[in-house]
């Protein structure tokens, strides 16, 4: 197994790098998607709650899988030549953003509703009382369930391999179809896979029980 | 338009169907086993027993963390290793018990953890044993309260199912990308109607755990 990991130190490396990339920018992205559609969802105005409504329950109910692979085979044959990794990406950031929406969503209403009410009677509009009353209270109460997004977001860019995005577990399948030796690379694989997540989800444990 | 008549054929229709039954098929026996090894696993890591809880701790946590995808690959190509070759439904089958089970004890763990103590208190006070106490006090509470994630948990089984085409597993993924495989021009008609398709069941079921969840309140 030693043997196995220096041998192919560069690839194992390269690839969790790729999987680290992608998903820190799914994140990045899906957080500013997903409370964007979450305020929609919240708006007093029936026609952009709906709008907001459907973005979550169509995302939320349709496989990652089917998102990534329609990008990845769609786009390069109508709109514009794009890699495995950018389809990839996008495909995990629109998922992730529905999940971070109903999330957000949760905490927006989970602050009591008369913080909003005082703000709006000192005058805020909705979009000032929401930036600066609402929001920063929801996003302390939704950190927990973020992480466990993020954790999430990380073990679902695997789906990259499907689209030849470079990650873990593309390189992996890669070493293991040449090496032959299935067992030890995939559990290195799932080594590296652990290294980020395990942490974090224990992070947010701990998080959790603090804030509870 | 010509593309999306042709695209949606009746024997297209009929053979993603098929792909369907099979993803339902491999869902709810892989629900239905890691129920039961759940239910198990995530009383034992509840119960504090000396050593085993710990033990039982550490791997539910490991394979949680683990892609799904990751733990499809290892038991199709990594156990032949150990000479244990299963075929490709049977692999899906369980690769998808030892994700959800792992998944399904962390609900169960935390759904008993949610029953007031002295449910299990008052309980033992009686002269109920443990067993008994947990059995028909604790679990019973823990099991209602648990059912929204429960479903929300069957449902992201149904979705991750797909993943399994990666091993030719001829479910509803498969057969969707048997059908565009034919012609280009099928592609979105096909993506449409397999989103469609799993859109229906996983809301389906989101609707019933609402209902459920709302009757029972």
């Amino acid at each position: 197994m030693i043997n196995l990991l220096t041998h192919n130190w560069s690839s194992f490396i390269t690839g969790f790098g790729w999987t680290v990339l992608s998903s820190v920018l799914a994140l990045f992205f899906s957080l500013i998607i997903g409370s964007l559609v979450a305020i929609l969802e919240v708006l007093p105005n029936k026609f952009f709650r709906i709008i907001g409504k459907i973005y979550v329950e169509i995302f939320r109910n349709i496989p990652l899988l089917v998102i990534t692979m329609f990008f990845y085979l769609v786009i390069p044959l109508y709109v514009v030549k794009i890699n495995g990794f950018t389809a990839g990406t996008i495909g995990l950031t629109i998922y992730t953003s529905a999940f971070i929406a109903e999330t957000v969503r949760a905490g927006i209403n989970s602050v009591d509703i008369g913080q909003m009410e005082a703000a709006r009677s000192q005058g805020m509009t909705f979009w000032q009382a929401m930036r600066y009353i609402v929001l920063p209270q929801a996003f302390k109460l939704v950190i927990p369930p973020l992480g466990n997004q993020f954790v999430n977001l990380v073990k679902n860019s695997s789906v990259l391999a499907f689209v030849a995005g470079f990650d873990l577990m593309y390189q992996g399948n890669a070493i293991a179809s040449q090496t032959f030796d299935t067992v030890n690379t995939y559990l290195i694989v799932g080594l590296f896979y652990l290294i980020i997540t395990l942490p974090i989800s224990y992070y947010m444990q701990y998080l959790e029980r603090k804030l509870a | 338009m010509q593309n999306w008549m042709n695209a949606y054929s009746w024997v297209n229709i009929r053979f993603l169907l098929q792909g369907l039954e099979i993803t339902i098929l491999i869902s709810v026996v892989s629900v239905l086993l890691s129920f039961i090894i759940g239910s198990v696993l995530g009383i034992i890591r509840y119960s504090k027993i000396r050593y085993v809880s710990k033990i039982v701790g550490v791997i539910i946590d490991v394979i949680r963390n683990l892609p799904l995808l990751l733990i499809i690959f290892f038991v199709y190509f990594g156990l032949p290793a150990f000479g244990f070759k299963p075929d490709t439904i049977p692999a899906a089958i369980l690769a998808m018990t030892v994700f959800e089970s792992m998944m399904i004890a962390e609900i169960i763990r935390s759904g008993i953890m949610a029953v007031d103590i002295g449910q299990m208190e008052a309980s033992r006070s009686m002269g109920m044993t443990y067993i008994q106490a947990m059995w028909h006090v604790v679990l019973p509470q823990a099991y209602k309260k648990m059912i929204p994630a429960m479903v929300s948990q069957f449902i992201s089984l149904i979705k991750d199912t797909s993943l399994a085409t990666i091993i030719v597993v001829p479910e509803l993924m498969q057969h969707g990308q048997v059908v565009y495989g034919q012609n280009p021009n099928y592609i979105i008609p096909v993506f449409v109607m397999m989103a469609l398709m799993y859109f229906v069941v996983c809301y389906a079921l989101s609707l019933l755990s609402k209902y459920i969840d709302h009757k029972m309140a």
